[in-house]
């Protein structure tokens, strides 16, 4: 399998805070990779390092063969490298349609049109929906905003961090069974996760991160299997 | 009869006060920073246009382009110098940087074309060669509108409509109230939030300069410190208005002239500021985030 994100030895800080440590890790392509860990591990600050919201102070990050670390934030999405952002982080005061059409910012020429059909399709709450403002939409709408204003990018690597939170049951298993569906259609999953249990059973490999460092790793079977990991984050 | 002429003259006093106040908003809407040296890039524009009119010989609307051409140029300078480098800087040393600016300009102006006021030559003098008023005379004269005023009017609606259709229809426009909301959200987008903002703050000179030719164009006196009035009452205009909100400007501005005017003509001309700011207090107390200014609630 070959390798679509490769992370090696990352270090991130906020001023003097440093919140990821020497973290290295890789996704290759096809796969759901899943970064777990308790409140403030670092997983936020992984992955918006990785989109270029933040920097690291050393090593790399290569995406589809290309360094990205030069790379600004906003060139980043047209590589084919997508971020579902912690919070969602939809357009507010915009309406659906428009939040979908910012998703296709870096599309230009192409059929926008026939995209926003398709996640129409995939999304049909949001078609019901597409002149609401966004401020408007329940937050599993908007989470579903987010995800389809995402993929509007035509992402070969969509990062979701954390899909689930705040969400009720019924809807965090629609929001899994979205994130199988898209891996099955062919696009490479990173996705970032406190619900550990759902996430370890959708992921074909798993990382495990405390305080900063990956402490731990392996695939989805093994992880959910371990006793610290049982004991750590699938609550006994 | 008295009282639409102080009503027309302060609906066209207000139309030079929204066309300032609105780049005033869309600057704070997007780089959510106060520009104080807005006012002073009015001033700039008047300077530009008078110097090509009375040295150069241009037509007037030749003038005003070249005005608008400069004062967009100064903007995006203006911000790429003074404002991009202090991005992520508290709030507090934008606005003393801005307040900089502000006099920096003044000065300069002070320097180059000195402290005795310019008498400038109006796009629509008041009266044409041939000695007739530059005028439409309504009831049989008794009802007078400058053909200047009617333009001001005119240019603003003009503004205001072009500027909604902009933030509304085009990507561009999208894109700006993508990065008014949500930096971080817009970069993964796709959208280049420095870009924008440099567009933001070139729109908003442009607009800055349009006000000085028609501020000057009906209160003739230039000097270096003729747009800190204006730019203070627009900025006034904008925050009245909701700040961050394009018809907020419009009617704040427009409400703003009108008061002024009327205030002058029935109250006093010396209590005219005094009351236009009470109104102000007395609005924002009633509703802070000013007339049109929304408030969207987070979801978590
Ligand atoms: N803007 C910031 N300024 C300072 N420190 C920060 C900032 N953002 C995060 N941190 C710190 O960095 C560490 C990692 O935070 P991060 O948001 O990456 O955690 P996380 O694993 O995503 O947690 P959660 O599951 O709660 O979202 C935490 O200790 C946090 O306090
Ligand atoms: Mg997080």
């Amino acid at each position: 399998m070959a390798s679509i994100l490769k992370v090696d030895n990352i270090n991130v800080y906020y001023g003097s805070i440093h919140a990821v440590k020497d973290v290295s890790f890789e996704v290759n392509e096809g796969e759901i990779v899943t970064l777990i860990g308790a409140n403030g591990a670092g997983k936020s600050t992984t992955l918006n390092t990785i989109s270029g919201l933040l920097h690291s102070r050393t090593g790399s990050i290569t995406f589809l063969e290309e360094p990205l670390d030069k790379v600004p934030c906003h060139k980043v999405v047209s590589k084919g490298l997508a971020l579902v952002p912690e919070g969602r982080r939809v357009f507010l005061q915009m309406t659906v349609q428009e939040n979908l059409e910012m998703g296709a910012y870096t599309q230009t020429g192409k059929n926008i049109a026939q995209d926003l059909d398709t996640i129409y399709a995939l999304f049909p709450r949001l078609k019901e929906r597409m002149k609401q403002i966004a401020g408007t939409l329940s937050g599993g709408e908007q989470q579903m905003l987010a995800m389809g204003r995402a993929l509007m990018s035509h992402p070969k690597l969509l990062m979701l961090d954390e899909p689930s939170m705040g969400l009720a049951p019924i809807l965090v298993e629609q929001i899994f069974e979205i994130i199988q569906n898209l891996h099955k259609a062919g696009t490479t999953i990173l996705l970032v996760e406190q619900n550990a249990a759902a996430a370890l059973s959708v992921a074909d490999r798993g990382y495990v991160l405390e305080t900063g460092k990956i402490v731990t790793s392996g695939t989805g079977r093994e992880l959910l299997a371990s006793p610290a990991i049982k004991k750590a984050y699938l609550g006994g | 009869m008295e009282f639409l002429s102080y009503l027309i003259s302060g609906i066209s006093l207000g139309s030079v006060y929204a066309i300032i106040a609105l780049g005033y908003t869309m600057v704070y809407g997007i780089a959510k920073m106060l520009n104080f040296a807005h006012g002073d890039v009015i001033m700039v524009g008047g300077y530009i246009s008078f110097c090509a009119v009375s040295y150069l010989g241009l037509p007037g609307w030749l003038a005003l382009i070249l005005a608008m051409a400069v004062c967009t140029v100064l903007g995006i300078v203006i911000e790429g110098l003074a404002y991009k480098p202090l991005r992520s800087a508290p709030s507090l040393a934008v606005l003393i940087t801005a307040i900089g600016v502000s006099y920096f300009l003044q000065n300069t102006a002070l320097l180059i074309w000195k402290a005795a006021p310019k008498v400038y030559p109006s796009l629509i003098p008041a009266t044409n060669a041939q000695g007739e008023v530059n005028a439409l005379q309504l009831f049989h004269g008794q009802l007078s509108i400058s053909y200047i005023s009617l333009l001001t009017m005119a240019s603003c609606v003009v503004i205001m409509i072009a500027l909604t259709l902009f933030t509304g229809k085009t990507k561009m426009g999208k894109a700006m109230r993508a990065c008014s909301e949500d930096k971080g959200a817009a970069q993964l987008m796709g959208i280049n939030v420095n870009a924008t903002i440099s567009t933001t703050f070139a729109i908003g000179s442009a607009l800055a300069a349009v006000a000085g030719v028609l501020l000057c164009s009906s209160y003739p006196t230039l000097q270096p410190t003729t747009g800190s009035m204006p730019g203070i009452k627009a900025f006034t205009a904008a925050v009245f208005g909701g700040i961050g909100s394009i018809p907020g400007a419009f009617l704040g501005g427009l409400l703003l002239g009108i008061i002024e005017a009327l205030a002058k003509a029935y109250i006093s001309t010396n209590l005219a500021n005094t009351i236009v700011f009470a109104v102000l207090i007395i609005v924002l107390l009633v509703k802070p985030a000013g007339l049109l200014g929304k408030y969207v609630p987070e979801k978590v």
